[in-house]
Protein backbone atom coordinates (compact mmCIF):
# COMPACT_ATOMS: atom_id res chain seq x y z
CA UNK A 1 0.00 0.00 0.00
CA UNK A 2 1.61 3.27 -1.07
CA UNK A 3 2.14 6.00 2.23
CA UNK A 4 -0.39 8.66 2.37
CA UNK A 5 0.91 10.90 4.79
CA UNK A 6 -1.02 13.36 6.46
CA UNK A 7 0.95 17.02 8.31
CA UNK A 8 -1.62 17.76 10.62
CA UNK A 9 -0.81 21.72 10.97
CA UNK A 10 -0.60 24.06 14.08
CA UNK A 11 -1.60 27.66 13.61
CA UNK A 12 -2.19 30.90 15.64
CA UNK A 13 -2.51 34.48 14.34
CA UNK A 14 -2.70 33.28 10.22
CA UNK A 15 1.02 31.31 10.97
CA UNK A 16 2.12 28.29 11.12
CA UNK A 17 3.66 26.86 14.56
CA UNK A 18 7.80 26.69 14.36
CA UNK A 19 6.68 22.83 14.80
CA UNK A 20 4.91 22.55 12.26
CA UNK A 21 6.97 23.67 9.81
CA UNK A 22 9.50 20.85 11.06
CA UNK A 23 6.79 18.43 10.89
CA UNK A 24 6.12 19.05 7.07
CA UNK A 25 9.71 18.46 5.80
CA UNK A 26 9.25 15.03 8.17
CA UNK A 27 6.31 14.37 6.41
CA UNK A 28 7.73 15.10 3.22
CA UNK A 29 10.53 12.73 3.85
CA UNK A 30 8.70 10.31 5.17
CA UNK A 31 6.23 10.51 2.38
CA UNK A 32 9.88 9.99 -0.12
CA UNK A 33 11.48 6.86 2.45
CA UNK A 34 7.66 4.99 2.22
CA UNK A 35 6.72 5.85 -1.52
CA UNK A 36 3.71 8.05 -0.98
CA UNK A 37 2.51 11.19 -0.73
CA UNK A 38 2.30 14.33 1.57
CA UNK A 39 -0.75 16.03 2.22
CA UNK A 40 -1.23 19.14 4.83
CA UNK A 41 -4.80 18.99 7.25
CA UNK A 42 -5.65 22.45 8.59
CA UNK A 43 -8.22 22.81 11.01
CA UNK A 44 -9.84 25.95 12.29
CA UNK A 45 -11.43 29.16 11.35
CA UNK A 46 -10.37 32.40 9.42
CA UNK A 47 -7.87 29.93 8.61
CA UNK A 48 -6.73 30.70 4.93
CA UNK A 49 -3.47 32.69 5.59
CA UNK A 50 -2.13 29.28 6.85
CA UNK A 51 -3.81 27.62 3.70
CA UNK A 52 -2.04 29.72 1.24
CA UNK A 53 1.28 29.14 3.04
CA UNK A 54 0.58 25.43 2.65
CA UNK A 55 -0.23 25.63 -0.65
CA UNK A 56 3.23 27.02 -2.17
CA UNK A 57 4.91 23.39 -0.60
CA UNK A 58 5.64 20.08 -2.58
CA UNK A 59 2.46 18.50 -1.38
CA UNK A 60 -0.48 16.05 -2.97
CA UNK A 61 -3.19 18.55 -1.53
CA UNK A 62 -4.04 21.09 1.80
CA UNK A 63 -7.11 19.46 3.38
CA UNK A 64 -9.28 21.97 4.94
CA UNK A 65 -11.37 21.90 8.25
CA UNK A 66 -13.53 25.04 8.41
CA UNK A 67 -16.11 25.78 11.13
CA UNK A 68 -16.51 28.25 13.90
CA UNK A 69 -16.68 25.46 16.70
CA UNK A 70 -12.66 24.71 15.58
CA UNK A 71 -11.86 28.83 16.14
CA UNK A 72 -10.00 27.47 19.60
CA UNK A 73 -8.72 24.37 20.27
CA UNK A 74 -9.89 21.61 22.21
CA UNK A 75 -9.61 17.68 21.82
CA UNK A 76 -13.27 16.73 21.26
CA UNK A 77 -13.47 19.09 18.26
CA UNK A 78 -10.36 18.72 16.55
CA UNK A 79 -10.47 14.88 17.35
CA UNK A 80 -14.26 14.55 16.04
CA UNK A 81 -13.12 15.76 12.76
CA UNK A 82 -9.85 14.26 12.04
CA UNK A 83 -11.17 10.84 13.35
CA UNK A 84 -14.32 11.37 10.51
CA UNK A 85 -11.70 11.99 7.97
CA UNK A 86 -9.62 9.37 8.67
CA UNK A 87 -12.10 6.74 8.16
CA UNK A 88 -12.90 8.44 4.96
CA UNK A 89 -9.71 8.72 3.41
CA UNK A 90 -7.57 5.91 4.85
CA UNK A 91 -4.16 8.14 5.65
CA UNK A 92 -0.83 5.55 6.26
CA UNK A 93 0.36 8.56 8.85
CA UNK A 94 -0.60 10.94 10.78
CA UNK A 95 2.50 13.57 11.60
CA UNK A 96 2.87 16.13 13.86
CA UNK A 97 5.02 18.51 15.59
CA UNK A 98 5.33 17.37 19.61
CA UNK A 99 4.26 20.85 21.15
CA UNK A 100 2.04 21.33 23.90
CA UNK A 101 -1.41 21.26 21.47
CA UNK A 102 -0.80 18.39 19.91
CA UNK A 103 0.10 16.26 22.33
CA UNK A 104 -2.80 16.64 24.18
CA UNK A 105 -4.97 15.28 21.34
CA UNK A 106 -3.01 13.45 18.88
CA UNK A 107 -2.67 10.00 21.32
CA UNK A 108 -5.86 10.24 21.70
CA UNK A 109 -6.93 10.72 18.45
CA UNK A 110 -4.69 7.08 17.20
CA UNK A 111 -6.57 5.21 20.01
CA UNK A 112 -10.29 6.44 18.78
CA UNK A 113 -9.33 5.79 14.92
CA UNK A 114 -8.03 2.07 15.95
CA UNK A 115 -4.17 3.02 14.75
CA UNK A 116 -0.97 3.44 16.52
CA UNK A 117 1.00 6.09 18.63
CA UNK A 118 4.73 6.74 18.18
CA UNK A 119 5.90 9.75 20.10
CA UNK A 120 8.60 12.69 19.72
CA UNK A 121 10.42 11.23 17.07
CA UNK A 122 13.65 12.23 16.28
CA UNK A 123 14.26 10.23 13.10
CA UNK A 124 13.29 7.27 11.03
CA UNK A 125 14.52 4.39 8.35
CA UNK A 126 13.76 2.60 5.55
CA UNK A 127 15.39 -0.48 5.83
CA UNK A 128 15.75 -4.44 6.37
CA UNK A 129 13.74 -3.89 9.38
CA UNK A 130 10.53 -2.11 8.02
CA UNK A 131 10.08 1.47 8.77
CA UNK A 132 11.98 2.05 11.92
CA UNK A 133 11.57 5.36 14.36
CA UNK A 134 13.78 6.80 16.84
CA UNK A 135 12.98 8.74 19.48
CA UNK A 136 14.81 9.89 23.02
CA UNK A 137 13.79 7.76 26.07
CA UNK A 138 15.24 8.63 29.73
CA UNK A 139 15.40 12.77 29.27
CA UNK A 140 17.44 12.19 26.53
CA UNK A 141 20.12 9.86 27.99
CA UNK A 142 19.13 6.90 26.02
CA UNK A 143 17.00 6.18 22.56
CA UNK A 144 15.13 3.41 21.53
CA UNK A 145 14.31 2.41 17.76
CA UNK A 146 10.75 1.28 17.64
CA UNK A 147 8.63 -0.42 14.62
CA UNK A 148 4.77 -0.43 14.64
CA UNK A 149 3.06 -3.25 12.93
CA UNK A 150 -0.94 -3.83 12.48
CA UNK A 151 -3.25 -1.34 10.80
CA UNK A 152 -3.28 2.06 9.94
CA UNK A 153 -2.57 4.90 10.49
CA UNK A 154 0.64 5.57 12.64
CA UNK A 155 0.16 8.39 14.47
CA UNK A 156 3.41 9.82 15.29
CA UNK A 157 5.05 13.35 16.58
CA UNK A 158 8.48 14.79 15.73
CA UNK A 159 10.65 16.39 18.57
CA UNK A 160 11.42 20.48 18.25
CA UNK A 161 14.31 20.90 15.80
CA UNK A 162 14.63 17.15 14.57
CA UNK A 163 13.94 18.42 11.19
CA UNK A 164 14.95 21.81 9.91
CA UNK A 165 12.17 23.74 8.29
CA UNK A 166 14.64 24.79 6.15
CA UNK A 167 14.44 21.78 4.22
CA UNK A 168 11.03 21.81 3.23
CA UNK A 169 10.74 21.25 -0.40
CA UNK A 170 8.58 23.76 -2.22
CA UNK A 171 6.01 23.51 -5.16
CA UNK A 172 2.28 23.71 -5.11
CA UNK A 173 -0.83 22.40 -3.64
CA UNK A 174 -4.39 21.83 -4.65
CA UNK A 175 -6.99 23.28 -1.51
CA UNK A 176 -9.64 20.71 -0.88
CA UNK A 177 -12.56 20.97 1.82
CA UNK A 178 -13.11 18.04 4.93
CA UNK A 179 -15.91 17.65 6.17
CA UNK A 180 -16.12 19.54 9.80
CA UNK A 181 -19.69 18.57 10.94
CA UNK A 182 -18.02 16.03 13.74
CA UNK A 183 -16.42 19.61 15.65
CA UNK A 184 -18.07 19.15 19.08
CA UNK A 185 -15.95 20.79 21.54
CA UNK A 186 -15.30 19.30 25.07
CA UNK A 187 -14.21 22.67 27.16
CA UNK A 188 -15.10 25.94 27.58
CA UNK A 189 -11.80 28.54 26.65
CA UNK A 190 -11.98 31.14 29.63
CA UNK A 191 -8.82 32.85 28.84
CA UNK A 192 -5.04 32.74 28.73
CA UNK A 193 -3.33 34.75 31.28
CA UNK A 194 0.62 34.48 31.80
CA UNK A 195 2.21 31.96 34.17
CA UNK A 196 4.55 34.35 36.48
CA UNK A 197 3.40 38.03 37.41
CA UNK A 198 6.49 39.66 38.21
CA UNK A 199 9.23 39.15 35.34
CA UNK A 200 13.09 38.62 34.97
CA UNK A 201 13.80 38.89 31.29
CA UNK A 202 16.47 36.88 31.24
CA UNK A 203 16.62 37.30 27.58
CA UNK A 204 18.28 40.80 27.73
CA UNK A 205 21.82 38.69 29.74
CA UNK A 206 24.56 38.43 27.99
CA UNK A 207 25.89 35.33 30.19
CA UNK A 208 23.23 32.70 31.84
CA UNK A 209 24.07 30.94 34.72
CA UNK A 210 21.68 28.18 34.47
CA UNK A 211 21.22 25.75 37.84
CA UNK A 212 19.77 22.42 37.49
CA UNK A 213 18.46 19.65 40.38
CA UNK A 214 21.87 18.60 40.42
CA UNK A 215 22.50 21.30 43.05
CA UNK A 216 21.36 19.05 45.47
CA UNK A 217 20.26 21.34 48.13
CA UNK A 218 18.81 24.66 48.00
CA UNK A 219 20.90 25.87 50.61
CA UNK A 220 23.44 25.47 48.56
CA UNK A 221 22.54 28.59 46.14
CA UNK A 222 25.33 30.34 47.63
CA UNK A 223 27.84 29.24 45.09
CA UNK A 224 25.79 29.79 41.76
CA UNK A 225 24.84 33.24 43.03
CA UNK A 226 28.49 33.79 43.68
CA UNK A 227 29.68 32.50 39.99
CA UNK A 228 26.87 34.81 38.36
CA UNK A 229 28.12 37.78 40.60
CA UNK A 230 31.76 37.38 39.46
CA UNK A 231 30.56 36.67 35.85
CA UNK A 232 28.10 39.58 35.48
CA UNK A 233 25.70 37.18 34.85
CA UNK A 234 21.54 36.42 35.58
CA UNK A 235 20.78 33.18 37.26
CA UNK A 236 18.50 30.89 35.28
CA UNK A 237 17.21 27.47 35.94
CA UNK A 238 15.98 24.05 34.84
CA UNK A 239 12.28 23.41 35.83
CA UNK A 240 12.69 20.72 38.51
CA UNK A 241 14.44 24.10 40.33
CA UNK A 242 11.40 25.93 39.88
CA UNK A 243 8.69 23.18 40.72
CA UNK A 244 10.92 22.40 44.11
CA UNK A 245 10.55 26.21 45.15
CA UNK A 246 14.37 26.53 45.41
CA UNK A 247 13.89 29.98 42.79
CA UNK A 248 11.22 31.51 41.32
CA UNK A 249 9.14 30.00 38.42
CA UNK A 250 10.27 33.85 36.11
CA UNK A 251 13.99 31.68 36.27
CA UNK A 252 13.05 28.96 34.18
CA UNK A 253 14.75 28.27 30.68
CA UNK A 254 12.99 25.98 28.65
CA UNK A 255 10.07 25.16 26.66
CA UNK A 256 7.55 26.23 29.19
CA UNK A 257 10.18 29.48 30.43
CA UNK A 258 12.01 31.59 28.73
CA UNK A 259 14.18 30.90 25.70
CA UNK A 260 17.55 32.59 25.56
CA UNK A 261 20.45 32.86 23.65
CA UNK A 262 23.24 34.69 25.68
CA UNK A 263 26.82 34.77 24.52
CA UNK A 264 27.88 32.26 27.24
CA UNK A 265 25.60 29.97 28.49
CA UNK A 266 27.16 27.30 32.21
CA UNK A 267 24.84 24.67 32.39
CA UNK A 268 25.61 23.36 36.40
CA UNK A 269 23.77 20.15 37.55
CA UNK A 270 21.49 20.53 34.42
CA UNK A 271 21.06 16.69 32.52
CA UNK A 272 20.21 18.42 28.92
CA UNK A 273 16.84 17.04 28.49
CA UNK A 274 14.92 18.48 25.02
CA UNK A 275 12.65 20.61 27.27
CA UNK A 276 15.43 22.48 28.43
CA UNK A 277 17.90 22.40 24.87
CA UNK A 278 15.36 24.26 23.34
CA UNK A 279 15.05 27.13 25.15
CA UNK A 280 19.02 27.24 25.31
CA UNK A 281 20.36 25.86 22.65
CA UNK A 282 20.91 29.05 20.71
CA UNK A 283 23.84 30.66 23.35
CA UNK A 284 27.46 31.41 21.96
CA UNK A 285 29.27 29.14 23.73
CA UNK A 286 27.88 26.29 26.36
CA UNK A 287 29.55 25.13 29.28
CA UNK A 288 28.49 22.16 31.10
CA UNK A 289 29.38 21.18 34.40
CA UNK A 290 28.02 17.61 35.48
CA UNK A 291 29.27 14.47 37.09
CA UNK A 292 27.67 12.24 35.01
CA UNK A 293 29.91 12.02 31.62
CA UNK A 294 26.73 10.24 29.73
CA UNK A 295 24.59 13.55 30.62
CA UNK A 296 23.05 14.75 27.18
CA UNK A 297 24.12 18.31 27.74
CA UNK A 298 27.80 17.69 26.85
CA UNK A 299 26.26 16.56 23.23
CA UNK A 300 25.61 20.25 22.64
CA UNK A 301 28.04 22.00 25.14
CA UNK A 302 30.91 23.30 23.61
CA UNK A 303 33.54 22.96 26.90
CA UNK A 304 32.71 20.21 29.96
CA UNK A 305 33.81 19.25 32.92
CA UNK A 306 32.90 16.55 34.15
CA UNK A 307 33.10 16.26 38.33
CA UNK A 308 30.89 17.49 41.60
CA UNK A 309 29.39 21.04 40.98
CA UNK A 310 29.93 21.93 44.43
CA UNK A 311 33.84 21.52 44.26
CA UNK A 312 34.39 23.11 40.65
CA UNK A 313 32.17 26.02 40.76
CA UNK A 314 33.49 27.52 44.20
CA UNK A 315 37.24 26.93 42.06
CA UNK A 316 35.82 28.50 38.96
CA UNK A 317 34.53 31.46 40.86
CA UNK A 318 37.64 32.12 42.00
CA UNK A 319 39.23 31.45 38.44
CA UNK A 320 37.04 34.31 37.07
CA UNK A 321 37.88 36.36 39.96
CA UNK A 322 41.26 35.92 39.54
CA UNK A 323 41.24 36.47 35.87
CA UNK A 324 39.29 39.52 36.03
CA UNK A 325 41.84 41.56 39.03
CA UNK A 326 43.99 40.23 36.48
CA UNK A 327 43.29 42.45 32.87
CA UNK B 1 -15.32 12.91 44.96
CA UNK B 2 -13.86 9.61 44.86
CA UNK B 3 -10.35 10.04 42.86
CA UNK B 4 -8.45 7.44 41.23
CA UNK B 5 -4.78 8.02 40.97
CA UNK B 6 -2.39 6.36 37.91
CA UNK B 7 1.42 6.40 38.60
CA UNK B 8 3.75 4.76 37.33
CA UNK B 9 7.15 3.09 39.28
CA UNK B 10 10.50 4.63 37.26
CA UNK B 11 14.24 4.68 37.77
CA UNK B 12 15.51 7.11 40.44
CA UNK B 13 16.50 10.15 38.00
CA UNK B 14 20.61 9.87 39.30
CA UNK B 15 20.22 5.94 38.30
CA UNK B 16 23.28 5.16 36.20
CA UNK B 17 21.63 3.02 33.23
CA UNK B 18 22.85 0.05 31.20
CA UNK B 19 21.48 -1.33 28.64
CA UNK B 20 20.25 -4.97 28.59
CA UNK B 21 21.70 -7.95 27.19
CA UNK B 22 18.73 -8.48 24.91
CA UNK B 23 18.93 -4.64 23.84
CA UNK B 24 15.36 -3.90 24.33
CA UNK B 25 15.54 -2.26 27.63
CA UNK B 26 17.47 -1.33 30.26
CA UNK B 27 19.17 -3.85 32.80
CA UNK B 28 16.96 -2.86 35.98
CA UNK B 29 18.93 -5.06 38.47
CA UNK B 30 20.32 -2.97 41.28
CA UNK B 31 18.30 -0.23 40.22
CA UNK B 32 16.52 2.26 42.53
CA UNK B 33 12.96 2.95 41.67
CA UNK B 34 10.83 5.75 42.64
CA UNK B 35 7.37 6.85 42.15
CA UNK B 36 7.32 9.11 38.76
CA UNK B 37 7.71 12.59 39.43
CA UNK B 38 4.60 14.36 37.97
CA UNK B 39 2.56 11.15 39.49
CA UNK B 40 3.50 12.61 42.39
CA UNK B 41 2.33 15.68 41.81
CA UNK B 42 -1.09 13.85 40.53
CA UNK B 43 -1.25 12.25 43.86
CA UNK B 44 -1.14 15.28 46.03
CA UNK B 45 -3.77 16.94 44.02
CA UNK B 46 -5.94 14.34 44.09
CA UNK B 47 -5.67 13.98 48.12
CA UNK B 48 -5.75 18.22 48.07
CA UNK B 49 -9.43 17.29 46.10
CA UNK B 50 -10.26 14.60 48.44
CA UNK B 51 -10.05 16.34 51.87
CA UNK B 52 -11.98 19.27 50.62
CA UNK B 53 -14.65 17.35 49.46
CA UNK B 54 -14.49 14.35 51.61
CA UNK B 55 -13.58 12.20 49.15
CA UNK B 56 -11.17 9.78 49.27
CA UNK B 57 -8.22 8.64 46.54
CA UNK B 58 -7.66 5.06 45.23
CA UNK B 59 -4.19 4.61 43.39
CA UNK B 60 -3.59 2.24 40.22
CA UNK B 61 -0.36 0.79 38.98
CA UNK B 62 0.82 -1.36 36.34
CA UNK B 63 3.60 -3.29 36.85
CA UNK B 64 5.93 -5.95 37.84
CA UNK B 65 5.86 -7.02 41.65
CA UNK B 66 8.26 -3.93 42.57
CA UNK B 67 5.12 -1.71 41.83
CA UNK B 68 3.76 -2.35 44.92
CA UNK B 69 6.33 -0.46 47.03
CA UNK B 70 5.06 2.40 45.26
CA UNK B 71 1.71 1.62 46.10
CA UNK B 72 2.57 1.92 49.63
CA UNK B 73 3.95 4.83 49.21
CA UNK B 74 1.27 6.61 47.63
CA UNK B 75 -1.04 4.89 50.79
CA UNK B 76 1.63 6.15 53.32
CA UNK B 77 0.76 9.65 51.91
CA UNK B 78 -3.22 9.80 52.12
CA UNK B 79 -4.49 7.17 49.16
CA UNK B 80 -6.84 4.75 51.25
CA UNK B 81 -6.29 1.75 49.01
CA UNK B 82 -4.33 0.38 45.71
CA UNK B 83 -5.04 -1.50 42.63
CA UNK B 84 -1.85 -3.31 41.34
CA UNK B 85 -1.96 -4.42 37.57
CA UNK B 86 0.24 -6.74 38.49
CA UNK B 87 -0.39 -9.95 35.88
CA UNK B 88 2.50 -10.91 33.44
CA UNK B 89 0.56 -10.22 30.69
CA UNK B 90 0.43 -6.56 31.10
CA UNK B 91 3.62 -6.33 30.41
CA UNK B 92 5.23 -5.03 27.64
CA UNK B 93 1.95 -3.03 26.61
CA UNK B 94 2.23 0.21 24.20
CA UNK B 95 0.51 3.70 25.41
CA UNK B 96 -2.69 2.25 23.93
CA UNK B 97 -2.78 -0.82 25.61
CA UNK B 98 -1.86 0.11 29.27
CA UNK B 99 -4.59 2.69 28.12
CA UNK B 100 -6.75 0.17 27.92
CA UNK B 101 -5.87 -1.63 30.75
CA UNK B 102 -6.38 0.98 33.16
CA UNK B 103 -9.05 2.31 31.96
CA UNK B 104 -10.93 -1.53 32.28
CA UNK B 105 -9.68 -0.95 36.12
CA UNK B 106 -11.05 2.38 36.91
CA UNK B 107 -14.51 1.90 34.79
CA UNK B 108 -16.91 0.57 36.80
CA UNK B 109 -15.50 2.14 39.90
CA UNK B 110 -17.80 4.91 40.69
CA UNK B 111 -14.84 7.27 40.11
CA UNK B 112 -15.75 11.26 39.55
CA UNK B 113 -12.59 11.95 38.79
CA UNK B 114 -8.98 10.60 37.32
CA UNK B 115 -5.35 12.02 38.33
CA UNK B 116 -2.55 11.15 36.23
CA UNK B 117 1.20 12.30 36.00
CA UNK B 118 1.37 14.11 32.51
CA UNK B 119 4.06 11.83 31.09
CA UNK B 120 7.02 9.96 32.39
CA UNK B 121 9.91 9.87 32.95
CA UNK B 122 11.27 7.00 31.36
CA UNK B 123 8.95 6.22 27.95
CA UNK B 124 7.67 10.17 27.72
CA UNK B 125 4.92 9.19 25.94
CA UNK B 126 2.90 11.42 27.30
CA UNK B 127 -0.32 9.80 26.36
CA UNK B 128 -1.28 7.13 28.96
CA UNK B 129 -3.65 9.54 30.60
CA UNK B 130 -5.50 11.04 27.17
CA UNK B 131 -5.67 7.44 25.97
CA UNK B 132 -7.42 6.70 29.29
CA UNK B 133 -9.82 9.11 28.89
CA UNK B 134 -10.36 8.03 24.76
CA UNK B 135 -11.37 4.21 26.79
CA UNK B 136 -13.38 6.34 28.97
CA UNK B 137 -15.31 8.63 26.69
CA UNK B 138 -14.36 11.56 29.48
CA UNK B 139 -12.59 14.50 28.40
CA UNK B 140 -9.40 15.28 29.73
CA UNK B 141 -6.48 17.67 29.99
CA UNK B 142 -2.65 17.39 29.25
CA UNK B 143 -0.39 19.47 31.46
CA UNK B 144 -2.76 20.66 34.21
CA UNK B 145 -0.95 23.51 36.43
CA UNK B 146 -4.23 24.03 38.43
CA UNK B 147 -7.60 22.75 39.48
CA UNK B 148 -10.45 24.02 41.27
CA UNK B 149 -13.75 21.80 41.54
CA UNK B 150 -16.80 23.28 40.72
CA UNK B 151 -20.80 23.33 40.93
CA UNK B 152 -20.41 20.51 43.82
CA UNK B 153 -18.41 18.21 41.76
CA UNK B 154 -20.22 18.72 37.79
CA UNK B 155 -17.60 20.60 36.06
CA UNK B 156 -13.65 21.85 36.95
CA UNK B 157 -12.02 24.94 36.25
CA UNK B 158 -8.66 24.13 34.97
CA UNK B 159 -5.14 25.80 34.08
CA UNK B 160 -3.33 24.03 31.52
CA UNK B 161 0.52 24.81 30.36
CA UNK B 162 0.77 26.55 26.80
CA UNK B 163 4.50 26.97 25.49
CA UNK B 164 6.27 29.89 26.69
CA UNK B 165 5.04 30.93 29.74
CA UNK B 166 1.45 30.92 29.11
CA UNK B 167 -1.50 29.39 30.54
CA UNK B 168 -5.16 28.79 29.07
CA UNK B 169 -7.83 28.61 31.57
CA UNK B 170 -10.70 26.29 30.27
CA UNK B 171 -13.48 24.52 32.33
CA UNK B 172 -15.20 21.02 31.50
CA UNK B 173 -17.35 18.83 33.13
CA UNK B 174 -16.55 16.07 34.91
CA UNK B 175 -15.76 13.30 35.14
CA UNK B 176 -12.75 13.71 33.79
CA UNK B 177 -9.29 12.59 33.43
CA UNK B 178 -6.97 15.63 34.77
CA UNK B 179 -2.77 14.90 33.21
CA UNK B 180 -1.12 16.81 36.03
CA UNK B 181 2.22 19.11 35.07
CA UNK B 182 5.23 18.86 37.64
CA UNK B 183 5.52 22.32 39.99
CA UNK B 184 1.40 22.79 40.74
CA UNK B 185 1.63 22.16 43.88
CA UNK B 186 3.79 21.00 47.08
CA UNK B 187 4.24 17.03 47.47
CA UNK B 188 3.75 16.00 51.12
CA UNK B 189 5.84 13.66 53.02
CA UNK B 190 4.58 10.87 54.66
CA UNK B 191 4.06 10.68 58.21
CA UNK B 192 4.97 7.90 60.88
CA UNK B 193 1.60 7.56 61.26
CA UNK B 194 0.85 7.23 57.47
CA UNK B 195 3.53 4.63 57.53
CA UNK B 196 2.25 2.89 59.99
CA UNK B 197 -1.31 3.10 58.44
CA UNK B 198 -0.16 1.82 55.35
CA UNK B 199 0.63 -0.80 56.54
CA UNK B 200 -2.80 -2.15 56.89
CA UNK B 201 -4.24 -0.81 54.24
CA UNK B 202 -5.08 -3.16 50.68
CA UNK B 203 -3.41 -3.43 47.83
CA UNK B 204 -5.63 -5.45 45.08
CA UNK B 205 -4.03 -7.25 42.56
CA UNK B 206 -5.79 -7.54 39.40
CA UNK B 207 -5.14 -9.97 36.24
CA UNK B 208 -6.69 -9.41 32.87
CA UNK B 209 -9.48 -11.91 33.44
CA UNK B 210 -10.66 -9.82 36.73
CA UNK B 211 -11.11 -7.15 34.08
CA UNK B 212 -12.97 -8.42 31.51
CA UNK B 213 -10.59 -8.36 29.49
CA UNK B 214 -8.76 -10.88 27.11
CA UNK B 215 -5.03 -11.15 27.77
CA UNK B 216 -4.87 -11.11 23.89
CA UNK B 217 -5.70 -6.70 24.40
CA UNK B 218 -3.01 -5.72 26.55
CA UNK B 219 0.22 -6.11 27.53
CA UNK B 220 2.97 -6.90 24.35
CA UNK B 221 0.45 -9.38 22.37
CA UNK B 222 -2.43 -6.00 22.84
CA UNK B 223 0.21 -3.72 21.65
CA UNK B 224 1.58 -2.69 18.08
CA UNK B 225 4.40 -0.63 19.00
CA UNK B 226 7.90 -2.99 19.53
CA UNK B 227 10.84 -1.74 21.18
CA UNK B 228 13.64 -3.00 18.53
CA UNK B 229 16.40 -1.62 20.33
CA UNK B 230 17.48 0.68 23.20
CA UNK B 231 21.22 2.41 22.78
CA UNK B 232 23.07 5.20 23.96
CA UNK B 233 23.00 8.35 21.80
CA UNK B 234 26.23 8.37 19.58
CA UNK B 235 27.80 11.38 20.28
CA UNK B 236 27.76 13.95 17.92
CA UNK B 237 31.57 15.28 18.29
CA UNK B 238 30.48 17.56 21.56
CA UNK B 239 31.77 19.30 24.05
CA UNK B 240 35.83 19.59 24.57
CA UNK B 241 36.21 18.16 27.70
CA UNK B 242 38.60 19.59 30.55
CA UNK B 243 40.48 17.33 32.72
CA UNK B 244 42.03 17.28 36.15
CA UNK B 245 41.45 18.29 39.46
CA UNK B 246 38.87 21.37 39.71
CA UNK B 247 41.07 24.15 40.21
CA UNK B 248 42.68 23.21 37.33
CA UNK B 249 39.72 22.79 35.45
CA UNK B 250 38.53 26.00 36.42
CA UNK B 251 42.02 27.76 35.04
CA UNK B 252 42.00 25.88 31.97
CA UNK B 253 37.92 26.55 31.48
CA UNK B 254 38.63 30.58 32.25
CA UNK B 255 41.62 30.40 29.75
CA UNK B 256 39.43 28.70 27.09
CA UNK B 257 36.62 31.06 27.19
CA UNK B 258 38.94 33.84 27.14
CA UNK B 259 41.44 33.50 24.27
CA UNK B 260 39.54 31.23 22.27
CA UNK B 261 35.84 31.67 22.66
CA UNK B 262 36.14 35.03 23.87
CA UNK B 263 33.42 35.44 25.95
CA UNK B 264 35.18 36.61 28.85
C1 LIG C 1 5.78 19.31 29.04
C2 LIG C 1 7.07 19.47 29.76
C3 LIG C 1 7.64 20.72 29.84
C4 LIG C 1 8.87 20.91 30.45
N1 LIG C 1 9.40 22.16 30.46
C5 LIG C 1 10.65 22.33 30.94
C6 LIG C 1 11.30 23.61 30.89
O1 LIG C 1 10.74 24.61 30.43
N2 LIG C 1 12.56 23.70 31.37
C7 LIG C 1 13.23 22.62 31.89
O2 LIG C 1 14.40 22.77 32.29
N3 LIG C 1 12.64 21.42 31.97
C8 LIG C 1 11.36 21.25 31.52
N4 LIG C 1 10.77 20.02 31.63
C9 LIG C 1 11.43 18.96 32.42
C10 LIG C 1 12.51 18.23 31.66
O3 LIG C 1 11.94 17.15 30.96
C11 LIG C 1 13.56 17.65 32.64
O4 LIG C 1 12.92 16.86 33.59
C12 LIG C 1 14.34 18.73 33.36
O5 LIG C 1 14.86 19.67 32.43
C13 LIG C 1 15.47 18.12 34.15
O6 LIG C 1 16.07 19.10 34.96
P1 LIG C 1 17.54 18.89 35.51
O7 LIG C 1 18.45 18.71 34.38
O8 LIG C 1 17.82 20.02 36.45
O9 LIG C 1 17.39 17.60 36.40
P2 LIG C 1 17.92 16.11 36.15
O10 LIG C 1 17.50 15.61 34.84
O11 LIG C 1 17.56 15.34 37.36
O12 LIG C 1 19.49 16.29 36.07
C14 LIG C 1 20.30 16.64 37.14
C15 LIG C 1 21.72 16.54 36.65
O13 LIG C 1 22.61 16.95 37.68
C16 LIG C 1 23.73 16.10 37.68
N5 LIG C 1 24.29 16.13 39.03
C17 LIG C 1 23.76 15.63 40.16
N6 LIG C 1 24.55 15.90 41.20
C18 LIG C 1 25.62 16.57 40.74
C19 LIG C 1 26.81 17.10 41.32
N7 LIG C 1 27.03 17.02 42.64
N8 LIG C 1 27.69 17.72 40.52
C20 LIG C 1 27.48 17.83 39.19
N9 LIG C 1 26.37 17.35 38.58
C21 LIG C 1 25.45 16.72 39.34
C22 LIG C 1 23.21 14.75 37.27
O14 LIG C 1 24.24 13.97 36.71
C23 LIG C 1 22.13 15.13 36.25
O15 LIG C 1 22.64 15.14 34.93
C24 LIG C 1 9.52 19.81 31.03
C25 LIG C 1 8.94 18.55 30.99
C26 LIG C 1 7.73 18.37 30.36
C27 LIG C 1 7.14 17.02 30.30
Amino acid sequence: MPGKIWIVVQHRDGKLHRMSREAVVAGQKLAAAVGGTAQAVVLGHGVEPVVEALTHYELDAVLVAEAEALVDYTPGAYIGVLAAAVAERSPTHLVFGHSYQNVDYMARLAQAVGGSLVSEVVGFEQGDEGLVWRRPIFGGKLQSRLRVSGPAPVVVSVQSGAFSADEAVAGSAERQSLDSAAAVPDREILGVEEVSGEHVDLTAAEIVVAVGRGLGDPQKMGIIEDLAAALGAEIGASRPVIDSGWLPRDRQIGSSGQTVAPKLYLAVGVSGAIQHLVGMKGAGTIVAINKDAGAPIFAIADYGIVGDLHEIVPALTAAVREAKAGS
Amino acid sequence: MKIAVCIKQVPDSEARLRVAADRRWIDEEDLRFVVNESDEYALEEALQIAEHTDGEVVVFSLGPERVREALRKCLALGASRAVHLADEAFAGGDAIATGRALAAAIQNGGFDLVVTGSQSDDVGFGATGSILAGHLDWPHVWLVMGVEIEEGGASAKVTREMESGMNEVIRLRLPAVLEIQAGLNKPRYASLKGIMQAKRKEIATVAPSDLGLDPSVVGAAGSRVETLSVAFPESSGGAEMIEGDAATAAGVLVERLRKEARVL
